[in-house]
């Protein structure tokens, strides 16, 4: 988890966010940026998922538990059902949907299928984030690293050892 | 035309018979002639559907999102038994964004659990049961709402100790009594006082086991919407030919105008085999309010509301001759089955069936009590029973001397104790060997003194699996051949999360011989898929897999016929392979699609149907785990180092999927083990731990290193493709053999799951063994 947002210091362009009225929010994910409008409530998993389509980050315990709504901020894994949408302007958001380039998987995704890291599959999208924030911070993880740095996933199907064959296997091909 | 015969299906450990339609020819085994020959059956197959489950591109239940969709979320009660005095949802109506709430007040009588309730009850048997349903157009506005719901609720009282719940003046859970049926279910062979009197050594144990919650990734849930008097249902579910079914009955509508869906599921584990009240409270909704209507459970609703593998209290007494040979088991288990039950729960299914013993008898009581109702759990009741059996075999072995090991083989079943059949293939003795060779059983004792402290010691335990996972009919497939040289195989089926769609396309691919990239596999959609069975029981693979193997025969058999008209190629001539004729006497090879050019938009369909199993034999799987473990004397933690698990379950078609399958079934038989038990407060009757923060499942950092092994023995009597299921018997063994493992490392065993620090702190203390019978 990264740690809490820095404060940002309410600039005048900015709206307010005291609600309970919606208020337009600008999102920055996958590299474009997105204009809407929510209640100040809503967590950035919510906006993702309601607001802008992107599913692909899930709601498995809406508590900060089960890690299926984790995204990338900042290149940080965060879970999004924690943080409200409105702490996240001015912050580059990474979800699953924006991996794959030109239709091709990126290598973390294609070790997951090659490996077969998942079962259901409802918890893979936050575990390769889990994975490439990792892999991008520390390029040769250890297995140790890999499983820290997933272990606020869970996975009940129990694809854990071959997520971490998948982890290792996707260092290496990104090294080479 | 097609043939009506009559014949057993086994589901769960229970016995049916059916009627079945039979079309088609007959197909013949493949034998090792065609083994050696096959591309894709055998080999490890990436899932076909990786790209999709990757990217999230993979459309669940929860991420089924249609214009005008509104939200809806259940109020459920607080109270362990209540009446409904008064409800007023007048301010939850007026708040700006609520469109529907739905209540006994407003909403029709549905019955439910075989008319025990109803949808919307006015008596609620259990805190977490459905009392209202607030419709709006926002997520958040609907949590606003439930707290503007006012209700009167008359606490009654209430049970949840099963034990209790068996006593004369235990309040009631339903006016019929506590005791489901009446009765407990008893099974019988031979003389019991008999075979006690004859026996040498007795040993009697009293085993606990705890609820567990399956705790799905993806909560349970519907998305329903109707398209004119059609209605349109994605689902969670294993079943959809199931939910079609129920909704079908509990709305008065034909089945043509149901449609149920469900592409990908998060996890079902045997809670998904059934519509919800969700399922039908979204189809009211949507038809009172013209619009898409979502109906999502929460994490804590999940855990209350939607089943658990049930509390258990075996005893279990065993006797046996000097040599080992069981001469009698009496296994008696009262279940905590909650509020209401679909059918009996059960904990004797591998004490009937695992050994051959004379003298026999079992019971189990399945006890209603105000908690969340049970309901299948990956192997439901063959969890609870392997680990007071197991366990106790154990504790045979040490009485009598006895490498736990060779007591299992002196009792090897050579035919199926109930029916007295013999197996068609039974691999158990080989998942022995070669699980015993990988964990190094016989130098256990050598590994247990070198690596034992003065704080820490090793222990070695091992344990059995039978389940059945024949599969059977009825379940159909289509094959087309479409005009460009692909093909798409339709079933009814599902893909939990087994691989499914990969392993069907493998056995269609092979079938037809296509190349694996121009096959698809349809299936999750009532509206044109055929019927095939709920996704559980171990069954999809054996039950569709024959099905679809036959279709693709049909339909290559037809493209064949076609293709040697239009090639001008005498029938006997010509071949498929790789998606191209081939002309055995030129050599000539012609692409599938060129012969559509000259035939227009001709498309071939191909009919499959399963076929029955045998009469005279049973078809069953088996496995053997082993686990090496060290416990710390000072904490009480149980490390477990290592488990080997060795299964047989036929033939194996994707070794790279199935072991992904071995892996979760001993990751959940670990949870189960060690960590995971819903706790209930039995003074309020509260569940006290509905979430993920505080019901422990494993996490990456809790699991050993596991070694997953399959006898590949294809079983070619049980179906034509020579396959077995293998969803279940992973998670079986796992919790006997790591309690044994404990036992062998503490000197004495902890008669009760999961083996938390408290619990073996407790037993050390007490220093001497212990039958379990003190354990409260």
């Amino acid at each position: 988890m990264a740690k809490a947002l820095e404060p940002r210091v309410q600039s005048a362009q900015l709206p307010s966010i005291r609600g309970p009225e919606r208020v337009p929010l600008t999102l920055n994910v996958n590299g474009r940026t997105f204009s809407l409008s929510v209640e100040p409530r809503r967590t950035l998993l919510d906006a993702l998922r309601n607001d802008l389509g992107l599913t692909g980050a899930k709601k498995g315990c809406d508590e900060g538990t089960c890690g299926a709504c984790t995204v990338l901020l900042d290149g940080k894994p965060v879970y999004s059902c924690l943080l409200l949408a409105v702490e996240c302007q001015e912050h580059e958001i990474e979800t699953i949907e924006g991996l794959a380039r030109d239709g091709k998987l990126h290598p973390v995704q294609e070790a997951f299928v090659e490996h077969d890291a998942l079962q259901c599959g409802f918890c893979t999208p936050g575990q390769i984030l889990s994975v490439k924030a990792l892999l991008e911070q520390n390029p040769e993880p250890t297995e140790e690293d890999v499983k820290r740095a997933v272990s606020g996933n869970l996975c009940r199907c129990g694809a854990y050892p071959h997520i971490v064959e998948a982890a290792l296997a996707a260092a290496k091909k990104l090294k080479s | 035309m097609p043939k009506v015969i009559k014949t057993e299906v086994e589901f769960e450990g229970r016995f049916y018979e059916e009627y079945i339609v039979l079309e088609g020819e007959d197909l013949s085994p493949w034998g090792p002639d065609r083994d050696r020959e096959f591309r894709f059956v055998g080999k490890p197959q990436p899932r076909v559907d990786g790209p999709e489950r990757v990217t999230g591109a993979a459309k669940f239940t929860h991420d089924i999102q249609l214009p005008g969709m509104l939200y809806g979320r259940i109020l459920r009660c607080p109270h362990p038994h209540a009446r409904i005095q008064r409800i007023d949802t007048s301010k939850a109506e007026k708040l700006p964004g609520v469109r529907l709430v739905l209540s006994a007040e407003n909403a029709p009588e549905i019955p439910w659990r075989m008319g025990l309730t109803q949808l919307f009850d006015r008596t609620l048997r259990y805190a977490g049961e459905e009392v209202a349903l607030v419709v709006a157009d926002e997520e958040e506005i609907c949590y606003d709402a439930l707290d503007l719901i006012e209700v009167e609720y008359e606490p009654l009282p209430f049970v949840v100790d099963p034990v209790k719940a068996l006593e004369p003046n235990a309040p009631k859970v339903h006016e019929s009594g506590n005791l489901l049926n009446g009765a407990p279910e008893v099974y019988e062979r031979g003389d019991l006082e008999k075979g006690f009197e004859e026996a040498d050594v007795v040993v009697e144990g009293v085993f606990r086991t705890q609820s567990a919650l399956h705790n799905c990734m993806e909560t349970h849930g519907s998305v329903a919407h109707w398209e004119g008097d059609t209605l349109v249902i994605w689902d969670s579910t294993q079943h959809i030919f199931g939910v079609r079914a129920q909704v079908a009955q509990a709305l008065g509508l034909p089945l043509n105008r149901v449609r149920v869906i469900k592409q990908y599921m998060g996890g079902g584990f045997g809670s998904k085999n059934a519509a919800g009240k969700y399922t039908v409270m979204a189809a009211l909704a949507a038809r009172r309010t013209g619009r898409p209507v979502q109906v999502l459970l929460d994490r804590f609703e999940e855990n209350l509301a939607t089943g658990n593998r049930p509390s258990t209290v075996q005893t279990l007494k065993l006797g046996a001759k000097e040599d080992g040979r069981l001469t009698a088991i009496y296994h008696k288990s009262i279940l905590n089955v909650g509020a209401y039950a679909a059918w009996p729960a059960s904990a004797s299914g591998p004490t009937k069936r695992l050994y051959s013993c004379p003298n026999l008898k079992t019971e189990d009581y399945s006890v209603y009590t105000n908690l969340g109702p049970f309901s299948a759990f990956r192997a439901p009741g063959y969890v609870e029973g392997t680990f007071a059996l197991e366990s106790m075999m154990d504790e045979l072995a040490r009485k009598l001397n006895l490498d736990p090991l060779e007591l299992r083989l002196k009792n090897y079943a050579e035919i199926d104790p109930i029916t007295n059949k013999p197996y068609t293939t039974k691999g158990l003795k080989q998942a022995y060997e070669r699980g015993a060779q990988l964990i190094g059983w016989e130098k256990r004792e050598e590994v247990k003194k070198t690596r034992s402290t003065k704080t820490k010691r090793v222990g070695f335990g091992m344990a059995s699996q039978i389940w059945g996972g024949s599969g059977g009919p009825p379940a159909y497939a289509l094959v087309k051949i479409n005009p460009d040289g692909t093909a798409t195989v339709i079933t009814g089926t599902q893909d939990i999360g087994t691989g499914t769609r990969t392993a069907l396309a493998q056995i269609a691919a092979e079938a037809l011989g296509f190349p694996l990239e121009r096959v698809r596999v349809e299936l999750g959609d009532t509206q044109w898929g055929v019927y095939s069975p709920l996704s559980a029981g171990s069954m999809t693979l054996a039950s569709v897999g024959p099905a679809v193997r036959a279709a693709a025969e049909d339909a290559r058999a037809q493209l064949l016929d076609v293709g040697a008209q239009v090639l001008e190629i005498p029938r006997d001539r010509i071949s498929l392979e790789q998606g191209e004729f081939v002309d055995a006497r030129s050599g000539e090879r012609t692409p599938v699609q060129t012969i559509f050019e000259k035939l227009l938009n001709y498309t071939i369909v191909g009919k499959g149907a399963r076929g029955p199993n045998p009469e005279d034999k049973n078809i069953n799987t088996f496995g053997a785990q082993f686990a090496r473990v060290e416990v710390d004397l000072e904490t009480g933690r149980v490390r477990v180092e290592r488990i080997v698990a060795v299964h047989e379950s036929g033939r194996v078609v994707n070794p790279l999927t199935i072991r992904s399958q071995l892996y979760g079934g001993v990751i959940q038989g670990l949870g189960y083990a060690l960590t995971e038990r819903r706790l209930e407060d039995p003074r309020r009757g509260l569940v006290v731990n509905p979430s993920l923060e505080t019901y422990k499942v494993p996490t990456v950092e809790d699991v050993p290193d596991i070694v997953a092994e399959m006898v590949d023995m294809p079983d070619p009597e049980a179906n034509p493709l020579g396959v077995k299921g293998v969803g279940e018997p992973p998670i079986i063994p796992t919790a006997a053999a790591i309690a044994n493992a404990v036992a062998d490392a503490l000197g004495f065993r902890v008669y009760e799951l999961p083996l938390t620090v408290d619990r073996v702190l407790m037993a050390l203390q007490r220093g001497e063994p212990s039958r379990g019978e003190d354990n409260k």
